[in-house]
């Protein structure tokens, strides 16, 4: 029973071993950044564009008023992380259709390392907008009581991230692989499907919770108004 | 019983019985979720985008307690540390 891509070996050589979640991100990367390429070689500002281009177009604009939405108020400083973040994990989820195919996310080692670039993401946005000082002054809001609640909060959102996303992936393709050794037709495919639906729906979550992190890190609280005395 | 009997008897006591109550208790946490949801969205339907976004996001939140619980019985089950230091024990007991 193959719990996850990491134990299927490609190839393997002394200690050093290419394993399919290994392959198989290198496969995405290169289909995401040769397509991006590829489409972007001729951009035309004029009302007639190629079908490629306006596919792309839809997902980058759909993609900042999304951010916006979130509260991040200029989308095009943070659209290259979180773009990528969802871009990555959706197409990783998509290509399930490909025979053979096991999503990358299904390794623990891919979420944590996606979770990780988020825990270090939050703390840059955040100095970048408020200076170090001011970022470290949001972990003794609003109390100095609260410094260890927010600290471990940091690291526990940062380890649902991960492990949402491994075990929503993990369990689809798990699920598939019971059920091609009972019913092998139709009830594999109907769960091939709802596999597809959680991870793109997985996808939006882990970039727009990324959203939510690095917005709640970067925007300005304002100092509460002194009471003013009843005379 | 001997260890061994009382390991296996425990894992998938615990892997059926975790799976059980981490499925139940976030379905209707979810159902809750929905159902306020669903209130909300037919007193504003011009906020649907905002209510919608935000229920996913409560969603998948919700959700992830019990892919902790799945993921717990799957250890239990396929990768039981516990069970494979019994079954490396009763394989050099066998070749010894």
């Amino acid at each position: 029973m193959r719990l996850s891509p990491d134990q299927m070996i490609f190839w393997q050589h002394g200690w050093i071993k290419l394993n399919g979640t290994i392959v198989f991100t290198w496969g995405l990367m290169l289909v995401l950044a040769a397509g991006a390429k590829l489409i972007t070689r001729n951009l035309s500002t004029e009302l007639s564009r190629t079908r490629w281009q306006n596919l792309l177009e839809m997902i980058v604009t759909s993609m900042e008023k999304q951010i916006e939405e979130v509260g991040l108020p200029h989308p095009e400083k943070y659209l290259g992380f979180l773009g990528t973040l969802f871009l990555f994990v959706a197409l990783a989820a998509l290509c399930t259709v490909i025979p053979g195919y096991e999503p990358p996310t299904g390794s623990l080692s891919t979420t944590a390392a996606l979770a990780l670039c988020v825990f270090v993401a939050v703390p840059l946005f955040g100095i970048a907008e408020q200076g170090l000082g001011g970022y470290l002054k949001t972990y003794v809001q609003p109390t100095v009581i609260m410094l260890p609640f927010n600290l471990i909060s940091e690291l526990s959102r940062t380890l649902a991230l991960a492990v949402r996303l491994f075990g929503n992936m993990m369990s689809g393709a798990m699920i598939i692989a019971i059920l091609l050794t009972i019913t092998p037709y139709v009830f594999p495919l109907i769960m091939t499907v709802l596999g597809l639906l959680t991870g793109m729906v997985q996808a939006y979550i882990f970039s727009i919770l990324a959203a939510v992190y690095i917005a709640a890190a970067t925007r300005t609280r304002e100092p509460k108004p002194k009471p003013v005395p009843a005379t | 019983m001997d260890s061994s009997t009382l390991i296996a008897v425990a894992s998938i006591a615990t892997a059926g019985l975790t799976t059980g109550i981490g499925c139940m208790c976030p379905a209707l946490g979810e159902g809750r979720a929905v159902a306020t949801a669903l209130t909300s969205l037919a007193q504003q339907p011009d906020a649907s985008a905002t209510i919608t976004r935000t229920l996913f996001v409560g969603l998948a939140m919700i959700e992830s307690t019990a892919i902790y619980c799945f993921v717990v019985s799957m250890i239990l089950i396929f990768a039981n540390p516990f069970w494979n230091h019994v079954i490396a024990g009763a394989a050099t007991a066998a070749g010894k």
